[in-house]
This record gives structure tokens, sequence and C-alpha cells, in this order.
């Protein structure tokens, strides 16, 4: 890596948007790069729109807050576009040249005419993939569809290495202590009661994220 | 068993600049906790309601470690002031959290603490104050606090929270202040983001507070609370009870006065000037500092300098180093997250007559949006 990436990640509540976020930033960090991880959300609450921001970088980064100009996009519900729950309008508002974008979704989200000359402009690429429906087949739960956007990042990008992501994994849920609130207190002992064990938790997200690649499909504009 | 028990002491100095550090990737929440855990902590009073970050959370986990020997949980923000008011009148070593509607509602308190000489930690996460309504990151409670008659530092980042809060207990029991110091930085950015902090032992913690050495006594069965009470000045008896409030006042003003060298000490000065000799300058306080930082790196891309003044201690404000470091600037932008731009005003009053340069009037964010390095640029360079 020789120039800062600066990824946004635009969900809803609950769907593990900032937990992904310090995830990844943790992988980076693990990997020798320099990372900040910055979550951003209203009052708590599940289906509200939630974002956080990771920046990662091999040299020392000075700025903080909202990533305004993303290199990476992640969108992990379909309704951040088509019901607009986002933090910008229009959901790739900001995005740099040759940026690109990566939408949880069934199928093709719906942009008009306008959004895609734009994205043709920026010579920007979308990919899409159900990562809620391959959280819930390969992962047997719902809530790994955050974990399932990590494995479509890490398919279209090298941002960071697998083992980075094994070992943040295994930090997050293996016994670390962070937690980003009690909500996502609680939502974690939902998660780890659907597993007996926490290695199995870690083995079925890990499986869930390499179960990611085959099923990308790059949207044309 | 880890805690407080099997620390060691080791002064202030040792902790905060000799000790060896080891990194840590941790959010700014947790940057506190990590302080607090090293701070020889008495009691901890919290009210931590939305909004505010998990900070009091992990030091009720600290309390459960054993790091901290009481926890207090309040009935709002009122009872929570209150309580610490209680603690560390009687010689204990004390600490609280609160951030923005949750300090606004405890403001009567606050500025009641400097007045009866009360050391203590305030931690604040700034967040939007007015409406209509946000949670987001917004320092406009800091006007507030300008005022209030406590010391207050403003943290750029993580590794600030850490380190002026530990800082902060040593500043605020000193004899010469015995103030409380209020230690900000501003929500998410800092409080929820997360980056490296480097950070002494565990095993390591500060000295206890030693409240006899203090400026008034704390109250025990020889001192009862009767220093402020006996002929308060409220009760308007005679000429004295002027005299008395009045001159109450100037000692807290001339306490601030005498807290400048153990600010400087502890926080490594009340500025950091990067570029001291560039004629176009910013300055800045805050998580603006962090946005400052990266538009000088652009700037000098583009092969401009540009010099930047970080602000660190807001109360006592560091009037003679800004006249030194800005005598010969030529245009000057104060970036700010809040509308009205009570730094900008800082920055005038100290100033004025003492340097030729041209003061913008901004740039500013507010709601609780970031600051685009774009819009520091656009204004360094608005003139040209």
């Amino acid at each position: 890596m020789t120039k800062k990436t600066s990824i946004r990640m635009s969900g809803l509540g609950g769907q593990g948007v900032v937990t992904a976020a310090h995830i990844l930033g943790s992988a980076a960090t693990r990997d020798g790069l320099v990372s900040t991880v910055t979550p951003f959300f209203g009052a708590e609450k599940r289906l509200a729109p939630a974002e956080s921001y990771v920046r990662v970088s091999p040299s020392r980064i000075y700025e903080r807050g909202e990533i305004l100009f993303p290199n990476v996009i992640m969108i992990f519900h379909p309704h951040v576009i088509s019901l607009g729950k986002c933090y910008t309008m229009p959901f790739f508002a900001g995005l740099q040249p040759s940026g690109l974008m990566l939408v949880n979704g069934d199928s093709a989200p719906e942009l008009s005419q306008d959004e895609r000359e734009a994205l043709k402009r920026l010579d920007a690429k979308l990919y899409y993939f159900p990562a809620t429906k391959l959280a819930l087949e390969v992962g047997g739960t719902d809530l790994a569809t955050n974990i399932a956007m990590l494995g479509g990042l890490l398919a279209i990008t090298h941002i960071v290495s697998w083992q980075g992501i094994t070992d943040a994994l295994a930090e997050r849920f293996g016994g670390g202590k962070f937690v980003a609130s009690a909500t996502t207190a609680a939502l974690d002992d939902a998660l780890k009661s659907k597993y007996e064990k926490v290695s199995q938790l870690l083995e079925q997200n890990m499986a869930v994220m390499q179960a990611v690649g085959p099923t990308i499909k790059e949207f044309t504009f | 068993m880890a805690n407080t028990v099997n620390q060691r002491v080791v002064t202030p100095e040792h902790l905060l600049f000799e000790a060896p550090r080891t990194k840590a990737f941790i959010t700014g929440s947790e940057a506190a906790s990590e302080a607090v855990r090293r701070a020889n902590v008495d009691i901890a009073i919290a009210y931590p309601i939305t909004p505010q970050s998990e900070t009091m959370e992990r030091i009720g986990n600290l309390f459960a470690e054993g790091y901290i020997r009481d926890y207090y949980r309040a009935e709002d923000e009122v009872g929570a002031f209150s309580a610490i008011s209680g603690a560390s009148r009687t010689g204990v070593r004390c600490m609280t959290a609160s951030s923005g509607p949750g300090l606004m509602r405890g403001l009567e308190t606050i500025a009641s603490w400097p007045g009866h000489r009360l050391p203590l930690v305030f931690l604040i996460m700034c967040r939007v104050i007015n409406a209509p309504l946000s949670i987001q990151p917004d320092n406009l409670e800091l006007d507030y606090m300008l005022t209030s008659g406590n010391i207050l530092l403003h943290g750029e980042n993580q590794q600030d929270f850490f380190d002026y809060t530990l800082a902060g207990f040593a500043i605020s029991e000193k004899c010469e202040v015995t103030l409380p110091v209020a230690v900000a930085v501003d929500g998410f950015f800092v409080t929820h983001a997360r980056a490296w902090v480097e950070m002494p032992s565990a095993e390591l913690k500060l000295p206890p507070r030693d409240c006899y050495s203090e400026a008034v006594p704390m109250i025990d069965n020889e001192n009862p609370p009767v220093r402020i009470a006996r002929d308060a000045p409220i009760q308007k008896s005679n000429f004295i009870s002027y005299q008395m409030h009045a001159a109450w006042q100037q000692e807290i003003h001339a306490a601030h006065e005498r807290s400048r060298k153990w600010v400087s000490r502890y926080i490594n000065g009340l500025v950091e000037v990067v570029n001291p000799e560039a004629e176009t300058l910013i300055v800045a306080s805050g998580s603006a500092v962090s946005q400052s930082r990266e538009a000088l790196r652009q700037a000098e891309e583009m092969g401009k300098k540009v010099g930047l003044i970080k602000v660190k201690s807001l109360r006592p404000f560091p009037t003679a180093e800004l006249r030194a470091a800005c005598r010969h600037a030529k245009r000057i932008i104060v970036p700010e997250f809040n509308c009205p731009g009570w730094l900008n005003r800082e920055v005038r009053a100290t100033l004025y007559g003492h340097s030729e340069a041209k003061i913008a009037d901004g740039p500013r964010v507010y709601g609780g949006i970031t600051m685009p390095t774009e819009l520091i640029l656009e204004w360094l360079f608005k003139s040209e």
C-alpha cells in the first residue's frame, strides 16, 4: 500500500457497521499499517442510519471525523440507497475518481440515469452480492452480514490480509475487551448464544467471508 | 489479582514522561479509562446517560476489577456534580464525566466547584447542546466552561485524552492550584474512534491525593464543613461579605495564573507550534488541530508554508505564548467546531494590539459535522 485509503461504511442500526469498522481497523494495524476508525450514528436504534469511517495508510494519518471523500463505499443494506438512509445524498456523494462501491443486495441496485452517468464519469466500479443471504446460509445468522461485507471488501481489494482480519475477529469475539456500547454488548450476547463455542463462531464467520468471492457481481453502468 | 493495591506508586513526572510506554489501538473512551486505571482514583461518580460515551461504563469495570475504591451512580447530572463536590471536600481523589446537554444541566454545580476550591477531574466529550437536537460532536459547551472558573484542557486525540486526564489530577491537587480540571475532547471523533495510544505500564499509579497539603482544608472531624457555610456571603451580614466574595473570586483568578507552570509542565506547554516561521497561521484546539495538520501537509504539497498553533489549554489561556508566536504573522485563521466561534473571540482579544495580522472570522462547522481539510485550505488562501 502506497497511499491512504478512505472507506465509508453506510448501513442500518443493528447491522454491525461500527463493529465491522473496528475489526477492519484492527486488522490494518495488525498488518503494520496505520488506521483510524470513527463511528457515527444518532440515537442508537435498529434500522436507523449508521455509518463508520476507516482510514488505512502506510504513514501517519492526521485528520479525523467523517470521510467526505471516500475511495471505497460499502453499503450494508439496500435501503441505504432506495430509502436514502445515509448521511449523504446520493449514497456515493464525494466518491473519488476510480472509487469502488460494494453493495449488499440480492439484485443490482436501482440507479437513475443521472446516477449512472455520474458514476461512469468517475470511472467508478460498483460490485454487489447478497451479504445477508450468505450470512444466513453459511453463518446461520443474519448478524454475520457485516462479516460477509468484510469478506466482500477483501475479495475486491487487498487492503488488509486474511491473517490480519482473522486475528482481528478473534480479538473482537474471542475475549477482546472492547464493546462499542451497551446495545452492542446485548447483540454480542445474542450472537454468542447462537454458537456453542467462540471457536465455532470464529470458524463460521471465516466461512462466511470465504464464501463471498464467487457471489460478487459487477454492475455495468 | 490486578488491582490498585498491587500497583506501584510513582511520581506524576515518572508516569507521564519517564516510564516506558507500549502502544495500543484503542478508542478515546478506552484511553480515558486507562488513564483512570493508573490515577489512584478513590471514587468515580457516574450519570452515564446518552449522549455520552462508554467511558463511565468502562470506569465501572475498573471498580469491579478493584482499581477504584468506590463508584457512585447519581440520579442525574445535578446529582452527579453535587456528589463529586461532597466527595472532593472529604479529601479523596474523584472524577466524573459528562457531555453536551448533560453538562449543561449540571452547569450550576460545575460553576460552584472552583469557588469551593475542589480538586477533581471532569472529563467532557463534546456534543451538540442546542436545538434541533443532535448527539454529534460540536464543542459549543466549552464556551460555557470558559467562564466557569474550571481549568480547561482541550485534547486533540486519544493520546491527549490519556495524557491530559492523568496530568489533570496532578495539576488539580497542587497547593497553588486547588481547582477542578476539566479535560475535554470532541465526542465521536475521539471518544468513539480508534487510534494508537502509547501508555505506561498498568502496574504503575499516581501517588494518592495529599489533601492536607492543599489550599483549603478538607472536611474531617476537626474541620467541620463551615468554611463557607458560617457567615456565607449570601447572608450579606455586613460589608465584609462583599469584600470576601470579591477577594475569593480574585483568588480563583490568581490560582489560574499560578496553575500555568503546572499545566505547562504536565502537558508539555500550553501550546504546540508547528512551522513557527510561517506568516500564514492556523490557531486551533481539539479535533480542528488534526484537520489543520492534514491541511498543512496538503499546503506543503502545493509549495506553501503554513504554521499551526495548537492551543492545548483554554484555561489558563496561553496569552503570552500566542502573542509571541503570532508577532510576525500576516494572516491567521481559526478553524472551529462550533457556530459562535469562541476560540476566534479569545484569539482576537489576546492579539489585539500585539499583532498586525488579519484574523479571519472562521472557518467553522457546527451541528456535528467534521471539518474538511479543503475548507481550511480555502480559508487559508482566500485572500490570494
